[in-house]
């Protein structure tokens, strides 16, 4: 193989180079340099220091749309670090018809949120299915406003995105017991340890490394969250727009018709510093991983 | 045949016999979590499927979900609400340019990065890492910005081009060629073949899984993508299925089985799609680099 190439390599990369500069690297510094501008969608705009900064700290819809998106992580997360696994221990065993379930359980992986928002926000309506069976088991004596209390659409909007992302996590997890040893688990049962002894001894310690991925995977899908709150809150993001996330107030502010870019991109880049956040505080938690 | 051994080692069957009682409590345990799972995850398309399929007479508010007398009149007024095949035939434009673009821009790119040494490698390498790390939500109104000014608003071009080629699909195919074993390409480097041709007759045809891999996700993201085309398209003749359902919603929100007919319209294809090539998608989430 040749040593060293001068101009093919460039000729090869230059398309997927110029998507990624124009679409990505350009519009991150971009990014960057209009959070410490004034401008709007109309154009124009100066430099205005740490202005948008200030005015982010000093605004009560960042402060929602940020305890929001955090509240969103921490509930999220933890359930698709637990269930997932769960999920992908019942549907390890080569067991008759068991590749049929496989893949029926991630389908809603394969659907538009658009379309799992909209079927939810139907079986979670006053009339809707899921009120009428809490009703029909007594549970409640009248529909719950899933759809209208800005607590329950939240909690809403965070089960759908578990229902929808149980089957993703599912596969990263089967791979992931395909690797612990099966003598392992031989070994113990033979000591007479239990099915769910052996999940907290040994299947848990093997997919420890696995679990901590997900946890990341996870952190950054929650924190970019839109589409689940767009859609189930019919575009409104709840009463007073209170169940807001930051995607969702950084398109609505960014992106209006007087859309104020300077003062989203701000928001924009604080966005990226809590996800960067969560990134090294998985590189973190590996590091102390390997010194074990 | 159980009657002999019986007769030698009564001790002994007695055992066999409570472990496949033991059996079979375990699968009746596995199967029937199975499909409390099934229900959880699939029932609410099954339940929506029904409710599309239901005439103006029958209620869609009991807890049966399947329609007595199945009627497809709710599909013909989705047709004539939204112009919906238009819209099919918007999202299959976008899905499928998505697919063919990362498949030959990530196979060049990631050709190079798995086979050529050159310099500025390193710096390559930081900007498509950097665009695996950029979330889009956190550049969306800088794209904006960007498409504006190069005449993309409104454009199904616009809508395509910030995704024709993704980190991850570049790593997924660097991934594939570093695999290959470099002896095929050194053989045919002394049978004289360029390294145009070398990449086109040699590496590629050994990389197709990937390839259909890193089709099938560009296909799927595509297709679902619903934050960045409700961004770039204003008229609604040139909106795509996700965008289109929605505010299909949003017009109907009092005919719901016009809005589950409308959905299920934007899920059965991708579904379709799914099942046929679902093995794919299962090495498609190991090949993501996921396996930890």
């Amino acid at each position: 193989m040749k040593a060293q190439y001068k101009w093919l390599p460039w000729l090869f990369l230059t398309p997927a180079l110029i998507i990624a500069l124009v679409f990505t690297i350009g519009p991150f510094l971009n990014t960057i340099v209009l959070s410490f501008t004034n401008s709007t969608t109309l154009g124009g705009g100066t430099f205005n220091g740490i202005q948008n900064y200030l005015d982010l700290a000093n605004s009560p819809q960042f402060w929602i749309s940020t305890r929001n998106t955090l509240l969103y992580v921490a509930v999220v997360v933890p359930l698709l670090m637990v269930l997932p696994l769960l999920l992908a221990v019942l549907v390890e065993r080569n067991i008759p018809l068991i590749g049929f379930f496989r893949s029926v359980f991630y389908s809603p992986v394969v659907a538009s949120m658009v379309v799992v928002g909209l079927i939810w926000s139907w079986l979670l309506s006053s009339d809707g299915a899921v009120n009428g069976l809490l009703e029909a088991l007594h549970i409640i004596q009248k529909p719950l406003p899933f759809l209208t209390d800005t607590t329950l659409l939240l909690l809403s909007c965070m089960l759908v995105t578990v229902w929808k992302g149980l089957g993703y996590y599912m596969v990263i997890y089967l791979a992931a017991l395909g690797n612990v040893p099966k003598e392992l688990h031989e070994a113990a049962q033979v000591d007479g340890a239990g099915s769910g002894r052996r999940l907290w001894s040994i299947t848990l310690p093997g997919v420890r490394p696995t679990m901590l991925l997900v946890g990341l995977l996870g952190s950054i899908a929650a924190m970019k969250v839109f589409a689940e709150i767009f859609v189930i809150s019919s575009g409104t993001a709840g009463p007073g727009g209170q169940a807001r996330s930051l995607v969702y107030t950084i398109r609505e502010v960014g992106l209006g018709l007087s859309g104020e870019i300077g003062y989203a991109s701000a928001m924009s880049l604080a966005l990226f510093i809590l996800t960067i956040g969560f990134s090294i505080l998985y590189l973190r938690s590996q590091r102390t991983d390997q010194l074990r | 045949m159980a009657r002999p051994i019986q007769a030698r080692t009564p001790a002994r069957t007695h055992r066999r016999r409570g472990a496949t009682k033991r059996k079979t409590v375990e699968y009746t345990i596995r199967y029937a979590l199975l499909m409390f799972v099934f229900v959880l995850l699939v029932g609410p398309f099954i339940w929506q499927f029904g409710t599309s399929l239901k005439g103006a007479g029958e209620s869609i508010y009991t807890a049966n979900p399947f329609p007595a007398s199945p009627t497809l009149a709710n599909y013909g007024m989705v047709a004539d609400t939204i112009p919906v095949f238009r819209y099919l035939g918007n999202s299959l434009v976008v899905a499928t340019s998505s697919a063919i673009l990362n498949c030959v821009l990530a196979s060049l790119a990631g050709y190079v990065l798995a086979r050529m040494r050159f310099r500025g490698r390193t710096l390559v390498d930081l900007v498509f890492l950097a665009t695996i790390i950029i979330p889009f939500e956190v550049i969306m109104v800088s794209v904006f910005l960007t498409s504006r000014s190069l005449g993309l608003v409104d454009s199904l071009l616009g809508v395509i081009l910030p995704t024709a080629v993704t980190g991850l699909s570049i790593l997924i195919m660097r991934t594939a060629f570093m695999a290959l074993p470099r002896e095929i390409e050194e053989a045919a480097m002394i049978d004289g073949a360029s390294d145009w041709q070398r990449f086109i007759r040699v590496a590629l045809p050994s990389v197709q899984g990937s390839l259909v891999v890193v089709a099938i996700f560009a296909f799927v993201f595509a297709w679902d993508d619903f934050l960045w085309p409700l961004v770039i398209l204003k008229d609604s003749a040139n909106f795509t299925l996700t965008v289109g359902i929605q505010y299909l919603s949003g017009t109907f929100t009092s005919n719901q089985r016009v809005v589950a007919a409308g959905t299920m319209i934007a899920v059965i294809p991708l579904l379709v799609l799914f099942f046929s090539l679902q093995r794919w998608f299962f090495r498609g989430v190991g090949e993501g680099g996921l396996k930890g």
